[in-house]
C-alpha cells in the first residue's frame, strides 16, 4: 500500500496541472466487464444511481473478473455486475463456499463486499433448438432430447472440452446421441438456420437466441450451475451513501432472460449504444425519464484524443526524466551501466498486457497504472540511444574538451549532450511512437483513450467503431513523428547537420 | 617547467611506458619520436593528466600534477591532436573561445585575444562562423592551435599535429608552426613518426622504443654518435627517400 501511494502521489503530482481541469467531488464508480451484457447492466445501474443525489460514472469495459474484483476491492470502483457462478468458482474458488446464497453472501461480506438478490435473470449454459423444430417435435426440458437420438447436436469446442459441458451433461441425462460436431459458434447459428444441426449450445441471454427465434430447454435436472446475475458493492456504500442501496434495490427482480437477451441483442444485432437501449428500459420499467449524452463521432475523437494525449505525456514525460540520466550515467559508468541497460531491456520484454494487470494492485485501475506501465516502456529506448549516442563520441573529441580544463558537467552539457542529441531525439521520438501504441491497451484497465472505441468496436464486431479508434491513434502517432523531426531543426546542432565531404 | 619522475603505464598486461625520468627545459622544443607503440602520445596524455599514471610523478612549473590540481593546471597547457579534435557542433569562433567564456572573459578581452591568434595563425575572420565540417585539414589544424594558445597557456602538447596533412600543406604548415614557435617563445613538447619533421622542429630529440628513452640529445648528436645501432636504424630509415633521390641524379 506503501509503494502504491507513494507512486501514484508521484503521478498526481505530475499530473495534477491536467487533472485541475475535471469536475471536483467524489462520484460512485460503477465498473462493468468487457462485454455487452455487462456494459449494459453498468449502463443501467449507473442511470439509477443519478436519479438519486449521488452522482455515478461507469467505467465500462474494464476488462475480466480478476481487474473488476481487485478494483472493487481496493475501491477504484465502487459497485459492479457480476454472475454468482463466477463468484463461486472464480474469485471464491479457494474458499469453497457451501451452497446457496446465503453462504455465498456471507463470504462475501467478510471480505467488506455487499451482494444484492438476483436481478431475474440466470445467465448459465443453455441447449437451443429452433422453435418452430422443438414445437413440432415437442421438445422442452433437455430430458425430453432422449427421444430422439438422431437428432444432430453442434457444440462450441469450449462445451465439447469442459467437464461441465458435453462430458457430464450427456452422463447426467443419459443422452444416447452419437453424431456431436464441434464447430465455432457463428457457424452453427447458421447450420441450425439451414437444418443442418438441431441442438446447439448457447448462453441463456445470448442476443441471437432472439434473432435466430431459439427456443432454450429447460435444465430440469439443474445440472448447469447457477450464473444469477447479481450487483456487488462495497459495504461502506451503507453508510457513506444512505439511500443508494436501497434505490438500487428496486432493479431487482426486474430483468428476466428474455429482457436480457433483447437487450443484448439492441446492442449487439442493432448497434444501437448501450446507454441508450438502458435509458429506455428504465424508462419502460420505472415510468421515469432517465436521460443519457449522447456524443456525436466528433466529439468522441476529441474526448479520446485529450485522454490518450494525458496518458502519453506524462509518462513519456517521466520517462525521459528518468532515462536521460540513467543513460549518462550508463555511458560514462560502464559496470553499473550495463546492469541498466539489462534491466530497461528486460522491461521491455514483459508483455504489455501483463505489465497493465501487474500494477492493479500497486496502483488500482484507470490513468496511473497506464501511465507507470508506458513509462516504463518508453525508458529502454532513451536510455539505450543516449548511452549509444555519448558512448560513440570519438575519443578525441572527448579528450579534447577534457584537455580544455573544463569540469565534466560543462563538458557534458556543452559539448557530450549536443554531440549526442541526434541520437537521444531519435530515442525519445521512439518512445513517443511505441507509447502512442501502446497507450490503446490502457482501456482495458479503465484509462479511457483511443483504445475504448477500439475495445468497443471489437466487442460489437463493429469495424466503424475500431477504426474511430485506430486511426487516430495512427495519425497521432505520424503527427508526433514529423514533429519530432521538425524539432531536429533547432535541437540538434547545425554543425553535425553539415553533409560536406571533406 | 614539465619534470617526470619514474613514471610508468600499463594497458592490462601490455607495458605502454616503462618507469622513466624526463625533464622538458622551459621555452625549448622537444620531440617525441619512436616507432608505432613506442609510447610517446602515452607519455603525452600522462602529462595532462588524459591517463592517470601507474607509478611516479610528474610534475608542472614544479608544482605535482594531481587530479585536484589538473583541471586548473590545463589552462596553463595548450593540446593539439591529429585531426584537431574540433568539437564539430561548435563554430570556430566558438571553438576557440569555449573556455575563455567558461572563465568569463570579457567581450574586449576575447575580441583582441581572437585578433591576435587570427594575425599569428593566419586564419582569416571570414572563417570564424563557419563549421569545422566546412574548413579544409589544414584550416583545422590551424583552428585547433588557436583554441590550444586562447588562454595563453606556458606549454603547448601537440601530438602528431600534422599527422594528417597532405604533403604541400603539411609543408606550408610546419614553416608557420615554427615561426609561431619561435615569435611565442613557448614550452613544446611535440610527438611525431617523422624524423624529418623531428630535425625541423626539435631543439632536443627524444627517441622511444617499447615503452623506454632509447637517447635524448640535439639532432647531431643522434646522427654522430647513435647510442645504439637502433638508433642508427631509425634515422637510416627515415633517410633512404632522400638517399634514393640523391641516387637519381
Amino acid at each position: 500500500m506503501i509503494a502504491r501511494s507513494l507512486i501514484g502521489f508521484c503521478i498526481m503530482m505530475l499530473a495534477a496541472p491536467l487533472l485541475a481541469i475535471k469536475p471536483a467531488g467524489e462520484p460512485i464508480v460503477v465498473g462493468s466487464k468487457k462485454f455487452t451484457e455487462s456494459v449494459i447492466l453498468g449502463e443501467i445501474i449507473t442511470q439509477t444511481v443519478n436519479q438519486t443525489s449521488f452522482e455515478a460514472i461507469h467505467r465500462r469495459e474494464l476488462g475480466g473478473t480478476r481487474v473488476l474484483w481487485n478494483a472493487l476491492q481496493g475501491g477504484d470502483i465502487q459497485i459492479y455486475p457480476e454472475y454468482t457462478g463466477t463468484i463461486r468458482e472464480e474469485i471464491l474458488s479457494d474458499l469453497s463456499v457451501a451452497p446457496g446464497m446465503a453462504a455465498l453472501r456471507d463470504s462475501l461480506r467478510n471480505q467488506g463486499i455487499g451482494m444484492l438478490a438476483p436481478l431475474g435473470f440466470n445467465n448459465t449454459y443453455a441447449l437451443g433448438m429452433l422453435s418452430q423444430t422443438a414445437d413440432t417435435l415437442n421438445i422442452n426440458r433437455i430430458s425430453d432430447l432422449k427421444r430422439f437420438p438422431d437428432l444432430v447436436l453442434g457444440f462450441t469446442n469450449e462445451f465439447m472440452d469442459r467437464s461441465d459441458g458435453w462430458p457430464g451433461l450427456k452422463r447426467a441425462y443419459q443422452l444416447p446421441h452419437s453424431n456431436v460436431r464441434g464447430l465455432d459458434h457463428d457457424l452453427a447459428y447458421r447450420g441450425l438456420a439451414n437444418g443442418n444441426i438441431h441442438v446447439i449450445d448457447v448462453y441463456s441471454t445470448d442476443a441471437e437466441i432472439d434473432y435466430y427465434q431459439l427456443k432454450t430447454l429447460v435444465d430440469d435436472l439443474m445440472y448447469f450451475p447457477e450464473y444469477q446475475a447479481v450487483i456487488l458493492y462495497r459495504l461502506n456504500l451503507d453508510t457513506e451513501a444512505p439511500g443508494l442501496i436501497s434505490k438500487l434495490k428496486s432493479l431487482l427482480g426486474t430483468i428476466d432472460a428474455a429482457t436480457m437477451s433483447q437487450l443484448n441483442g439492441r446492442v449487439k444485432l442493432e448497434r444501437q449504444p448501450e446507454g441508450v437501449v438502458a435509458s429506455e428500459w428504465i424508462n419502460d420499467t420505472f415510468g421515469i425519464t432517465s436521460q443519457v449524452v449522447i456524443k456525436n463521432r466528433w466529439q468522441r475523437i476529441w474526448e479520446r484524443t485529450v485522454e490518450h494525449l494525458f496518458l502519453v505525456a506524462i509518462a513519456l514525460g517521466a520517462a525521459i526524466l528518468l532515462a536521460l540520466p540513467l543513460g549518462i550515467w550508463s555511458a560514462y559508468h560502464p559496470k553499473t551501466g550495463q546492469g541498466i541497460l539489462a534491466v530497461v531491456g528486460i522491461i521491455q520484454t514483459i508483455p504489455s498486457l501483463a505489465l497493465l494487470v501487474f500494477m492493479i494492485p500497486l496502483l488500482g485501475i484507470g490513468g496511473p497504472p497506464a501511465i507507470f506501465a508506458l513509462f516504463l516502456y518508453g525508458l529502454l529506448p532513451i536510455v539505450r540511444n543516449t548511452y549509444t549516442g555519448l558512448k560513440s563520441i570519438e575519443p578525441g573529441i572527448q579528450e579534447s574538451a577534457l584537455a580544455l580544463g573544463l569540469p565534466w558537467v560543462a563538458v557534458l552539457w556543452k559539448i557530450d549532450l549536443p554531440l549526442a542529441s541526434r541520437a537521444i531525439l531519435a530515442g525519445i521520438k521512439t518512445s513517443a511512437v511505441i507509447c502512442i501504441g501502446t497507450a490503446t491497451l490502457g482501456a482495458l484497465i479503465g484509462a479511457g483513450g483511443y483504445g475504448q472505441p477500439i475495445l468497443t468496436g471489437i466487442r460489437l464486431d463493429n469495424m466503424g467503431l475500431i477504426l474511430e479508434g485506430a486511426v487516430p491513434a495512427a495519425v497521432m502517432a505520424l503527427v508526433v513523428q514529423g514533429l519530432f523531426e521538425l524539432s531536429e531543426r533547432w535541437l540538434v546542432p547545425k554543425g553535425i547537420r553539415l553533409k560536406i565531404s571533406d | 617547467m614539465f619534470s617526470l619522475n619514474g613514471v610508468s603505464k600499463r594497458f592490462g598486461s601490455f607495458a605502454a611506458l616503462q618507469p622513466l625520468d624526463l625533464d622538458f627545459r622551459q621555452e625549448q622544443t622537444s620531440v617525441l619520436i619512436g616507432p608505432s607503440g613506442c609510447g610517446k602520445s602515452t607519455l603525452l596524455k600522462l602529462m595532462i593528466r588524459l591517463l592517470e599514471p601507474d607509478s611516479g610523478e610528474i610534475r608542472f612549473d614544479r608544482e605535482a600534477v594531481t587530479p585536484g590540481n589538473i583541471q586548473a593546471l590545463r589552462h596553463q597547457m595548450g593540446y593539439v591532436i591529429q585531426e584537431g579534435g574540433l568539437f564539430p557542433h561548435l563554430t570556430v569562433e566558438q571553438n576557440i573561445t569555449l573556455v575563455a567564456r567558461y572563465l568569463n572573459w570579457s567581450e574586449s578581452r576575447i575580441r583582441q585575444r581572437l585578433g591576435e591568434l587570427s594575425e599569428l595563425t593566419r586564419i582569416p575572420e571570414s572563417l570564424w562562423h563557419r563549421f569545422p565540417l566546412q574548413l579544409s585539414g589544414g584550416q583545422r589544424q590551424r583552428v585547433s592551435l588557436m583554441r590550444a594558445l586562447m588562454l595563453d597557456p606556458k606549454v603547448l602538447l601537440l601530438d602528431e599535429p600534422l599527422g594528417a596533412l597532405d604533403p604541400m600543406i603539411r609543408a606550408n604548415l610546419q614553416q608557420d608552426l615554427k615561426e609561431i614557435f619561435n615569435r611565442l617563445r613557448k614550452t613544446v613538447v611535440l610527438v611525431t613518426h617523422d624524423m624529418g619533421e623531428a630535425a625541423f622542429f626539435g631543439d632536443e630529440i627524444i627517441l622511444m622504443r617499447q615503452g623506454r628513452i632509447v637517447q635524448q640529445g640535439t639532432i647531431t648528436t643522434l646522427v654522430n654518435q647513435p647510442a645504439d645501432p637502433f638508433v642508427k636504424d631509425f634515422i637510416q630509415a627515415q633517410r633512404q627517400v632522400t638517399v634514393i633521390a640523391e641516387n637519381d641524379q
